[in-house]
């Protein structure tokens, strides 16, 4: 563990200890009349928009003073630039937030020149986990269940939105498997890409779960998509098991160990591992700013908590996020601590792969 | 036919929910939020929906959609205002409209331009959702057949529309358009994320600019300070006849043209990924196109006013089909759309593919709520077009500040940066002098407007296609020239053709006359040294990135080469050739202030927000504009200011936008909306 991940960490558990203390007291902010800014660091158009609009009004609701929530949209340099502003703020009142993706994530975990902002000075409240499912067009899934190499030799066209955002896993995963996948850049959402897949032009794609469930199942219905795999879910040790919204796939472990060519232990597989964990069991994070105070971070770690309590939650809640986990208090802390620290030699592996298969530079 | 047989119950099921009276009453609230909106340019259909989404939750489906259905359905149609009133683009869907929308405004006849722009919106966004019910049912496999290439060539076709709008100089057009895509390209590549014109320690640029800041740029800018260098109202003359009623008569008489481009509309915003951004662009070009006397476009032709308006709001409908058939936003405003939507009751309407098998009634109650609102919409619109249209006989020194006030803060939602306001002003100084020096811009900005796509589609379709050759020849030729593609390159040849033949009789800006050849040939040279920097800047992207280094190479070699072909020719032209026109020597006599006075004006305030913050700067500039420039009272001035503030305040509390701070703001904490 290097110096820095050491401190990361330990500032985690130091954060972990002060906030399970504060939660006894009973010192809540009060924010009657209040303005809670929640800052997301993409367009009004994007995954973490939905998320973040469908929070919003449960969290106004939960709050002492029933405040009123906005979402504050600040695109810019792939969500660097929101999250660069929310480093620069210092906590005032416990009226700002700010929502992390895994695109905020990778780009802090490969070094991006453009990443200004430290994860561990912020207070974790909220972190949002989801899954991810690979499908195939019917014919050459039914190739590859006969014989895990028998699409080697296929060229392979998948929409991608950015080597160094969430793409990465779903790449890493096929070139494990032996295929030979070209990426087509610059796709506008994964939205497209599987327009991309349904016009025949790309003939591989994954979705996250909430998109899958919506966009791809009428597909496989309709006999013209097959499931393949799903990524995983982590099971209380840290291991990879089946997702849970997906039972009856097989998940990437499971398809990598009856794989030949793709193996389930050495550096290849702990860096795919890192990433796949840093990217989607804590996929999205709410934060307060460096600074905030006890009493802050148990008022909205309890919002949260309260929200999840809804009796009505798991019906409003399945088609905007999944069945996923919605982590509050220590939870959220260790997948926080999870989807920000990767081994050093995950992330050289990661930058080197990145540079040697698409030429790209971090520096 | 047992399409039908699902369709017909199903409409029937729609119409007897949405004539409700409460839904109809939520409709005609979301109409009305709408229209306050959209009458400001810049604040579109996002800004509209951002403000209700917090409300979508948990209610009841019918009502929601009312709501937001009204909100976005209006904007299309109250954009016009601005467009016509004040040569000002409301939003992307209405440039065209300001061509020859703003001359009629100018010649007095705001009212009738405006009557016949409603008419059109309101026949092209029924005729649209009367195409889309029959459509709907059949629209997947068509769309599914628009791949790549396909997608490409359309782009190409929009592009082709720059041959009809070149002006006078026909190479003139072709480099403005290549700078506007230049200018387009800045920032990070789509494919390998390189950086083109901008660096790590230029993150503004890094992203690119955005086309409300270059649209408002580009159209409302110039006229603004054009129109304050005269110092006078907008319309010279008093208004001509009864207005409204003989714009009307007027989209009567071109009733075809309305048909032919709510088609054209409704067809081009069903193709996802376009966004719709052009389909005014490609109404207008096929208006002019089609039309026998050509000679009266771009200084006040009622023709074109029609086509672009009939294309818009059809084009709304068009768009719904990709949002809700694929559940891939067709827009900005459509992508907030799907998210109030999953909001909605219990969260089961799922936009996607299942949409139709399972929703079809309320699929078709937001198609025909769409509808409703067009005819609300324009009612009401109709209605206050003729105190509105009065607007034009203030005098326009008295309006210009808050129309900058209102255009400031609409670019600055773009990115709440202070860079906004600074790209504002740059664009806009670019958009001055290509108004001084004729050089069309509306070639300027489609360019501007198709580069991310026309480079995006390029570089896909090739590593696709490459990918099909691979496999053999046949699916490579099969999937290139495929018989929609074959199609598209016969009619974008139709129609360069034609646009050649006719450009010089086009006066897309109205007439303009020489003067000395030093300005021009400045203009020019500054020009060239822009696209040459471009092209080596380009040119050291590194080949990992060759992807992003192709298309900016390709368009700044066709640019320099029409920059070439120009210069030769100013070389050997009299100062009397078309080549050397330039407004400043034709507007002499009617302005009675410098460009440069007028100009220092908005750079202070620029300079005053990077000091004190937008709001103190704001206020200083109004209160000393008035009482200079305006001449009026102190007490009028000091009027004047407050409820310039008053209003904006007004309006960033409700939209829930920051004001740009400056450097005060650093040291000093200060109350909202100072801070």
């Amino acid at each position: 563990m290097t110096l820095k991940a050491f401190l990361r960490a330990s500032a985690i558990g130091a954060a972990a200890l002060s906030s399970t203390a504060a939660m006894a007291d009973d010192h809540r902010l009060d924010l009657s009349g209040e303005t809670v800014e929640w800052i997301i660091p993409f367009s009004e158009t994007g995954g973490s928009a939905r998320w973040a609009t469908f929070y919003a009004p449960l969290l106004s609701q939960a709050l002492p003073g029933t405040p009123t929530v906005v979402v504050t949209f600040m695109p810019g340099a792939g969500s660097t630039t929101g999250a660069n502003h929310f480093q620069r703020l210092k906590y005032e009142d416990g009226t700002t937030l700010f929502g992390s993706s895994g695109s905020t994530q990778f780009p802090y975990l490969l070094d991006d020149p453009r990443v200004r902002y430290e994860y561990s000075d912020w207070n974790v409240v909220l972190a949002s986990g989801t899954g991810g499912v690979a499908y195939l067009p019917p014919a050459l899934a039914e190739a590859y269940a006969a014989d895990p190499t028998a699409l080697n030799d296929e060229d392979f066209i998948y929409g991608a939105q950015s080597a160094t955002g969430l793409d990465l896993v779903p790449l890493l995963a096929w070139e494990m498997l032996g295929l030979n996948v070209e990426p087509v850049f610059g796709i506008e959402g994964r939205g497209d890409g599987r327009l991309m897949f349904e016009r025949g032009e790309a003939n591989i794609d994954y979705q996250t779960s909430s998109s899958y469930l919506s966009g791809v199942a009428p597909l496989v219905e309709a006999g013209t998509a097959t499931p393949w795999f799903s990524f995983g879910a982590l099971d209380d040790d840290g291991n990879i098991v089946r997702d849970p919204t997906f039972p009856d796939m097989p998940s990437f472990k499971e398809v990598c160990e009856a794989n030949p060519n793709c193996e389930t232990s050495g550096t290849t597989w702990d860096a795919w591992k890192a990433f796949f964990i840093a990217g989607f069991p804590a996929q999205k994070m709410v934060f307060l700013p460096n600074g905030a105070s006890e009493d802050a971070i148990a008022t909205f770690t309890e919002a949260f908590a309260a929200i999840k309590d809804r009796p009505d939650y798991a019906e409003i809640s399945e088609t905007a996020l999944g069945l996923y986990p919605q982590l509050t208090g220590a939870g959220a802390k260790r997948a926080m601590a999870d989807a920000t620290v990767v081994p050093e030699e995950a992330s050289d592996f990661v930058k080197t792969w990145l540079q040697e298969s698409y030429g790209i530079v971090l520096e | 036919m047992d399409v039908l047989a699902t369709a017909l119950p199903a409409l029937g099921d729609a119409f007897a929910m949405i004539l409700q009276p409460h839904v109809l009453g939520y409709l005609v609230l979301g109409v009305l939020m709408g229209l306050c909106i959209g009458v400001f340019p810049g604040l579109g259909g996002i800004a509209g929906l951002s403000l209700l989404l917090p409300f979508m939750f948990g209610m009841e489906p019918l009502t929601g959609l009312a709501l937001m259905v009204g909100m976005v359905a209006v904007v299309p149609t109250s954009d016009t205002f601005s467009s016509v009133l004040m040569g000002i683009p409301g939003s992307s869907a209405s440039q065209a409209t300001v061509l020859d929308g703003f001359p009629m405004a100018k010649k007095g006849q705001a009212a009738r331009a405006l009557s016949a722009a409603f008419s059109s919106s309101l026949f092209g966004g029924l005729l649209g959702a009367a195409f889309l019910s029959v459509f709907i049912l059949i629209a997947r496999p068509i769309v599914l057949m628009f791949q790549t290439p396909e997608l490409l060539m359309i782009t190409i076709f929009g592009l082709s529309m720059v041959g009809i709008l070149a002006g006078r100089v026909a190479v003139k057009g072709i480099a403005a358009a290549g700078l506007g895509v230049l200018i387009g390209t800045i920032g990070q590549g789509s494919s390998a994320g390189a950086l083109r014109m901008s660096t790590f320690d230029t993150p503004y640029l890094m992203d690119g600019l955005k086309l409300v800041i270059v649209g408002l740029s580009i159209f409302a800018i110039p006229e603004i300070v054009a129109l304050l260098r005269q110092d006078k109202a907008i319309s010279d003359r008093a208004a001509i006849g009864g207005g409204w009623l003989d714009g009307v008569k007027d989209w009567w008489a071109n009733i075809w043209l309305s048909v032919r481009c709510s088609l054209i509309g409704v067809t081009v915003g069903v193709i996802p990924g376009l966004g719709g951004s052009v389909v005014d662009w490609i109404a207008y070009g096929h208006t002019i196109q089609t039309a026998k006397d050509k000679s009266q476009f771009g200084s006040g032709d009622v023709r074109g006013v029609i086509g672009p308006e009939s294309s818009n709001n059809a084009k709304e409908g068009g768009g719904l089909v990709p949002t809700l058939l694929f559940g891939i936003p067709g827009s900005g405003s459509m992508a907030i759309f799907i998210s109030g939507i999953a909001l909605l009751g219990s969260g089961n309407i799922e936009v996607g593919p299942s949409m139709l098998k399972n929703n079809l009634d309320i699929t078709y109650s937001i198609v025909w709520l769409l509808a409703l609102a067009n005819v609300v919409g324009t009612l009401v619109c109709i209605a206050a077009s003729g105190p509105i249209a009065r607007l034009t006989n203030i005098r326009f020194a008295l309006l210009a500040p808050f129309l900058f006030m209102i255009i400031a803060f609409a670019a600055f939602q773009s990115r709440q940066s202070i860079m906004d306001l600074v790209a504002l002003f740059g664009i806009g100084l670019l958009g001055i002098l290509l108004r001084r020096f004729d050089w069309s811009r509306p070639a300027f900005l489609i360019g501007f407007v198709l580069a991310s796509p026309a480079e995006r589609y390029t570089n896909q379709a090739y590593q696709i296609a490459a990918s099909r050759f691979r496999r053999s020849f046949e699916e490579g030729i099969d999937y290139v020239f495929s018989p929609i593609v074959i199609i598209l390159i016969i009619i974008t040849v139709i129609s360069v053709v034609v646009g050649i033949k006719n450009a010089k009789s086009i006066l897309a800006e109205g007439d303009v006359k020489d003067g000395k050849k030093r300005a021009p040939l400045i203009f020019l040279l500054a020009i060239t040294a822009y696209v040459a920097l471009a092209y080596f800047n380009a040119s050291l992207i590194p080949d990992y990135a060759r992807m992003d280094r192709v298309f900016p190479v390709f368009v700044a070699t066709v640019t320099l080469i029409c920059l070439a072909i120009l210069l030769v020719q100013m070389r050997y032209s009299p100062d009397t050739n078309a080549l050397f026109a330039d407004r400043e020597a034709q507007d002499a006599e009617i302005n009675t202030h410098g460009l440069w006075s007028t100009l220092a004006w908005f750079a202070a305030l620029l300079a005053g927000t990077a000091v004190f913050g937008f709001i103190i700067a704001l206020a200083v500039f109004l209160v000393t504009f008035i009482r200079y420039r305006a001449e009026k009272s102190w007490v009028y001035a000091g009027l004047y200011a407050a409820s310039g503030i008053a209003f904006i305040c007004a309006m960033a509390a409700t939209l829930n936008r920051d004001f740009p701070p400056g450097l005060l703001q650093e040291f000093v904490r200060l109350p909202w909306p100072l801070s």
